[in-house]
């Protein structure tokens, strides 16, 4: 099991919406190998997201196993997740969420932050992964002076910075044009290829999901379909 | 975007997405190490900075709150200070016995209620075993000074030498009355130096005659000059023998044609300790002397004793200073509510950018912190420059010449630590409903 990265077995997402009990995740088991490349698909109200936010530390399941890196991740909370989050995963968002007031470099700086990096190392560190995307020339530029491409392309810059076990990206391309996608998708393909980075997306497009090398299709919070294209 | 091939040059300094790689990023140790809490401090000052206009408005109220509590309390206690030195400066070993029943007392020196304090009320008081350093009775009245260039309405007063001891006066020039002055009740006058000044000008005083009720006086002394006071300066005074004043100016024998009045009678103890002591034997003295003990009646003189004024005021100018402070306090407070109101639309504008600081591996603590540390500046800040604007208004006024500020360090550090507080306090709550959003909500926030 050393290269097993994500070990998911049963796991289960009930919410209780006053006398309305939704299973968003009714019982879904995958392993996910170190180097991998897959992409989460599925309509609206799939469960896509709900597995994204558990796969990602952001939510506790109401039961199920979680072993992420080797560590049962199931049952923690609160400050626990967000060590675990610190540590091993890398985000990128549809929306890019960048701070707007601060420039790229200490966007990118910003993760190693609460990880008590000294000034000097996130400095360094931020550079190179700023330079890893392409936007080594554009860091002190504040996102507004970004197009979206560029802005995308600062947040994975921001995932990377930490040395995640784990890049998720949740719609990276969903607010983007399609010749700005294919570069993104691009970006995060090398990154797979060249670093053997594990790396999962959530996207409702088909060719945005052929970058990946493995597609999980949810429906009805179920895993309905476990293809290998790659 | 460049099109351009580049040669396989390990430079990254491109902005073509399929640039080649750049130096993989080692591992991070994992050591556990926490947050640079600098670096909060300092994404804390950002958004401070950020938002100019908005933090100023906000720190307003703790500016206004702190500058006035500064502000009032260095005026209260200037004005405090002067009353008290002013009074210290009587002398606080001094007590003075009038004439009257205590039910009319006041500080005034008003001879006319009662006719009961007589010179030989004073000479039986200086003959008790007491520990006195002096005795110094006085008459008083007002009069028409005429010296042959100009005259001039005056307090006359009529005393004994112990008059000097008791008031703490000096002469500038000549002498004060002595012992043979008033055993001869003899046409002297000594003048206060702004009477002096009013009557000969810079001329010569010292020999001039005088005239006071049709009677020449030779002028013998004039006194230091003494400066304003809350109780009338004797700058203005004209001062003569007891005996001059008694029998030949104002005519103020008693009924019997025995005695004559005395207006008040000064009683300087060796230690103001002793002052109870003393009254509580003049009184029995006293009533002895006005046979007041045969028919119960009440005392008909009373007692003005400059410390108990000092406590009084004391007292009351300390109650002001209290009361003016704690108005200033609750501005603080006003101004501590601004600021959980401005922390609380700022936590909900920034919902998103907490939600991706948890997402990336913030800890609850860690956003706590960040918008404690916002508000403990918006609190510090504004306390320091209203520490500017109080220290400011102080010097101003004291410029003026109104009062004399004190301004007190210590009262300074209370009123920032007090804002300090204030900021803690109203800004926990904002920065705990911050600290506890869902990351995925927060993230989905628009």
């Amino acid at each position: 099991m050393h290269n097993s990265i994500i070990n998911i077995h049963d796991l289960r997402k009930i919410y209780q919406m006053g006398d309305v009990r939704v299973e968003a995740l009714a019982g879904v088991s995958f392993t996910i190998q170190q180097g991998e490349f897959v992409a989460i698909m599925g309509p609206s109200g799939s469960g896509k997201s709900t597995l994204m936010n558990l796969i990602g530390c952001l939510d506790s399941p109401t039961s199920g196993d979680y072993d992420l890196d080797g560590e049962a991740v199931a049952t923690l909370s609160g400050d626990d997740l967000a060590q675990v989050r610190a540590r091993k995963l890398g985000f990128v968002f549809q929306q890019y969420n960048l701070l707007a007031r601060q420039t790229a470099l200490r966007n990118v700086e910003m993760p190693l932050v609460y990880r008590g990096i000294p000034a000097a190392e996130r400095h360094q560190r931020a550079t190179t992964a700023l330079n890893i995307v392409g936007m080594g020339p554009r860091m002190h530029h504040r996102p507004k002076e970004l197009s979206g491409g560029q802005q995308q392309r600062v947040a994975i810059a921001r995932a990377l910075v930490g040395s995640p076990t784990v890049l998720l990206a949740d719609e990276p391309t969903g607010a983007l044009d399609t010749r700005t996608s294919a570069e993104i998708m691009d970006i995060l393909q090398r990154l797979n290829r060249e670093q053997r980075l594990t790396i999962i997306l959530v996207t409702h497009e088909s060719d945005i999901a052929a970058y990946a090398g493995r597609t999980l299709l949810m429906r009805d919070g179920l895993l309905i379909e476990d293809r290998r294209t790659a | 975007m460049t099109t351009q091939a580049l040669p396989a040059a390990p430079t990254a300094q491109t902005e073509r997405p399929d640039a080649a790689p750049a130096a993989l990023l080692p591992p991070l140790e994992h050591d556990g190490r926490s947050t640079d809490l600098w670096e909060i401090v300092r994404i804390a000052f950002d958004s401070l900075l950020a938002n100019k206009m908005r933090s100023l408005l906000t720190m307003l109220g703790i500016i206004i709150g702190v500058g006035s509590v500064v502000a009032l309390l260095a005026l209260g206690t200037g004005a405090s200070n002067a009353i008290t030195g002013e009074i210290e400066a009587i002398g606080t070993n001094v007590l003075t016995v009038s004439p009257g029943s205590p039910d009319s007392r006041g500080p005034g020196q008003s001879s006319e209620p009662a006719q009961t304090l007589t010179l030989k009320d004073a000479e039986a008081i200086a003959d008790l075993p007491l520990p006195f350093a002096a005795v110094a009775p006085s008459f008083q009245s007002s009069a028409q000074v005429v010296a042959p260039a100009a005259d001039a309405s005056a307090t006359i007063v009529g005393v004994t030498p112990d008059y000097a001891v008791a008031n703490t006066l000096t002469v500038s020039e000549g002498a004060f009355i002595t012992e043979n002055h008033v055993s001869g009740a003899s046409n002297i006058v000594v003048l206060g130096a702004t009477l002096a000044e009013d009557l000969f000008g810079s001329g010569q005083v010292i020999g001039q005659t005088v005239r006071i009720e049709g009677q020449s006086l030779r002028v013998i002394g004039v006194l230091a000059e003494e400066g304003g006071s809350a109780f009338g300066s004797v700058d203005d005074y004209a001062i003569v023998p007891i005996t001059l004043a008694q029998q030949r100016l104002f005519g103020a024998r008693t009924p019997d044609g025995n005695d004559y009045r005395v207006s008040s009678i000064a009683i300087v103890a060796e230690d103001s300790s002793d002052l109870e002591a003393i009254e509580s034997r003049i009184t029995i003295l006293l009533r002895d002397r006005h046979q007041l003990d045969q028919d119960g009646s009440e005392d008909d003189f009373n007692f003005f004793n400059q410390a108990e004024v000092l406590d009084t005021l004391t007292t009351v100018t300390s109650l002001i200073t209290a009361f003016l402070g704690a108005v200033a306090g609750i501005s603080l407070l006003v101004g501590g509510i601004g600021i959980m109101n401005i922390m609380l639309v700022s936590v909900t504008e920034r919902t998103r950018e907490i939600g991706l600081r948890k997402a990336v591996g913030a800890r609850g603590r860690d956003i706590l912190f960040q918008f404690v540390v916002e508000s403990l500046a918006l609190s510090l800040t504004g306390g320091l420059i209203g520490v500017a604007v109080g220290v400011s208004i102080a010097v101003i006024v004291t410029l003026t010449g109104l009062i004399t500020a004190s301004i007190d360090i210590g009262a300074i550090l209370i009123a920032l630590g007090f804002a300090l507080m204030v900021g803690l306090f109203f800004g926990i709550y904002p920065a705990q409903q911050a600290a506890r959003l869902d990351p995925i909500e927060a993230l989905r926030h628009e």
